[in-house]
């Protein structure tokens, strides 16, 4: 009776343990059999999560200030296996716009084959191709249509902002709106019919020390990035908001645009 | 009567049905190059100008809705008796009497013109609405709203429809109405184009006059169009608001307080002149490159010849300039109806 009762439990282990480890034999790289993947994009200030308007961050430079508004694009989204085969998605269903605001925009949802994937390539901005395309291939989140205050796009200089980060800090003099409000609006892909400066970040994150990314049938694979949003100020470049409380189209963008690439961290991967 | 005269009379009536029929209704011939222009650089493959796709632009040009609290047109700023411009004004006059700090350019020969507005900034006619749309001191609305105060009205998502084949309007669709209409702006009518293609000949101080315009001016306005399209600092001086033009959008100090090289076409229709509209007249502009040329950062080369600032001119030859700049004007671009609001 005590024998059996053990066997049962043990049976019962060495099912649950079956059940746990999920399908970990490699399919064979399939292009046309594609499942589902998401890169999840987690806004975080340093160690704290990212609360809007409420909650006040310090800065390297000693400045405190809020965010009231953050949203940026993420690209041209690869992956890559160990053997080295490379997956692109297929750039029509790769633009994605993250908006602190909305928590739905935090994944990039892409399909790719299915495989064992350690390392993923995105970009931080809308490359030049697709800043120079017709119209009509601008569709979604690309739609220029958008106004000049929660747009995404400058009219008067064709091109995609593709980071955009605004709120008060005191340190920011009071602007002709009478608040101490500072807007960075970062763009630059390089230019059309003339070099200029190009703001556009390649990130690669290599997977295999925080967890691969598995991709199955059936279920869906997720890429848990944490976005450390104090980088912009605090990163490689320390940037004052008491001195450079607008920054749009100018060189100085460039500052900031160089501590993007080091906002990004991979946390885990949900398989 | 016999029965011939009864035929005469048919053929009588006949023919005054047919003479009375809208002429634009029958003849929409679409974009046709002019024979002594150069090929087009606008991408027709990705926007065929059709009859409905122009109607369509063409009421959405002259479309108050267009604007904030619909009261700006494009036409508003941009008149197409004074070519497109927006006459007599120096800088724009948009919603609630704001004012932009640049004089509007004409709406004219867009399709032989690779980059837009005084410092070319926008690179595609498809992508240009979206600024004097967006600009505060302009139309000061978003595209996303005109889409739907478009789409609630109780014709454009039909016409949308038979343009574009689609009542849902579009960006895009959008977008491309309007390019429709700008691209068909063609001024190729004056009398300049008249002696090109030999159907006409200049008088001998037109002819003199186009001789000194080919020796000093063609470095930056080539013919037939008038412009290389360049940005070139021609000397005006910084202007009261510290425009730098060109940089403004390439950030390359070498671009500091260029402009766009506007045609020479239709000048007696689109006075003031200059991105500023500083000068109010004809003569003004002329004694400026012969006179007042400063030396500023980024100055034309072409405009500090033998070391000397300016292009020295002769009051003999003012004068046959201002004759051939006459046969540039193009009456028949100023009145034409296909273009004109409907």
């Amino acid at each position: 009776m005590k024998f059996a009762k053990l066997l049962n439990v043990f049976v019962g282990s060495v099912i649950l343990l079956t059940s746990c480890s999920k399908d970990t034999i490699e399919p064979d790289y399939n292009e046309g059999n594609l499942s589902d993947l998401s890169l999840e994009f987690d806004n975080i200030v340093g160690g704290q999560k990212l609360i809007l308007n409420n909650v006040n961050y310090r800065s390297a430079a000693g400045e405190t200030y809020n965010i009231q508004l953050l949203q940026y694009f993420i690209s041209n989204i690869k992956l890559k296996k160990a053997d080295g085969t490379e997956y692109i998605v297929p750039q029509d269903s790769s633009y994605f716009l993250i908006k602190a605001d909305d928590v739905e925009t935090r994944f990039a949802k892409v399909k790719v084959p299915a495989g064992d994937y350690t390392s993923v390539t995105f970009v931080l901005g809308v490359d030049s191709l697709r800043s120079t395309m017709d119209i009509s291939r601008r569709t979604g989140v690309l739609d220029p249509a958008g106004g000049m205050e929660a747009g995404m796009y400058w009219g008067w200089n064709s091109g995609y902002i593709f980071f955009k980060m605004e709120g008060i800090s005191t340190a920011a003099p009071v602007d002709p709106t009478g608040q101490h409000k500072y807007r960075y609006h970062i763009g630059g892909f390089g230019g059309y019919s003339a070099p200029t400066i190009n703001n556009i970040k390649t990130i690669t994150k290599d997977l295999t020390e925080r967890g691969i990314a598995q991709v199955r049938a059936g279920r869906r694979s997720n890429i848990h990035f944490m976005v450390d949003i104090s980088k912009v100020l605090s990163g490689a470049n320390t940037i004052s908001l008491a001195t450079h409380p607008q920054v749009m189209f100018s060189d100085f963008s460039v500052n900031v645009a160089n501590n993007f690439t080091d906002m990004f961290t991979h946390d885990h991967t949900e398989n | 009567m016999g029965k011939k005269q009864y035929t005469i009379i048919l053929a009588f009536i006949t023919i005054v049905i047919a003479c009375n029929k809208d002429v634009t209704e029958e003849f929409f011939a679409g974009f046709i190059k002019p024979a002594h222009f150069p090929d087009p650089v606008y991408r027709f493959a990705d926007n065929p100008v059709t009859k409905e796709g122009f109607e369509l632009g063409r009421k959405l040009f002259y479309e108050p809705r267009l604007s904030r609290n619909n009261t700006i047109t494009c036409g508003s700023c941009h008149i197409q008796s004074s070519a497109f411009t927006q006459h007599g004004h120096d800088v724009s006059h948009g919603i609630d009497d704001r004012l932009g700090r640049r004089n509007s350019l004409p709406i004219m020969n867009l399709a032989w013109i690779p980059n837009y507005m005084w410092d070319g900034g926008i690179f595609d006619l498809d992508l240009q609405p979206i600024a004097p749309i967006t600009a505060h001191e302009e139309m000061d609305e978003t595209v996303a709203n005109i889409i739907s105060k478009l789409q609630v009205h109780p014709e454009y998502p039909k016409l949308f429809k038979n343009a574009f084949g689609s009542e849902t309007i579009t960006t895009a669709a959008f977008m491309k109405a309007l390019s429709q209409f700008m691209l068909m702006c063609i001024s190729s009518n004056s009398k300049y184009d008249s002696v090109k293609t030999g159907r006409t000949s200049f008088t001998v101080e037109e002819a003199q006059g186009y001789t000194i315009v080919q020796q000093k001016c063609a470095g930056c306005h080539a013919e037939p169009l008038f412009t290389d399209n360049s940005f070139r600092n021609n000397g005006i001086g910084i202007g009261a608001n510290d425009d730098m033009g060109r940089y403004e959008v390439t950030l390359n100090e070498n671009d500091k307080y260029r402009f766009r090289v506007p045609s020479l076409r239709n000048l007696a229709y689109t006075a003031p002149y200059m991105h500023d509209g500083r000068f109010y007249t004809l003569d003004a502009v002329i004694d400026h490159y012969s006179f007042t040329v400063q030396e500023t950062q980024n100055l034309d080369p072409l405009l500090k010849q033998n070391n000397e600032p300016g292009i020295p001119l002769t009051s003999d030859e003012k004068k046959k300039i201002k004759a051939f700049l006459n046969t540039l004007n193009d009456k028949v671009f100023v009145t034409d109806k296909l273009t004109a609001e409907q």
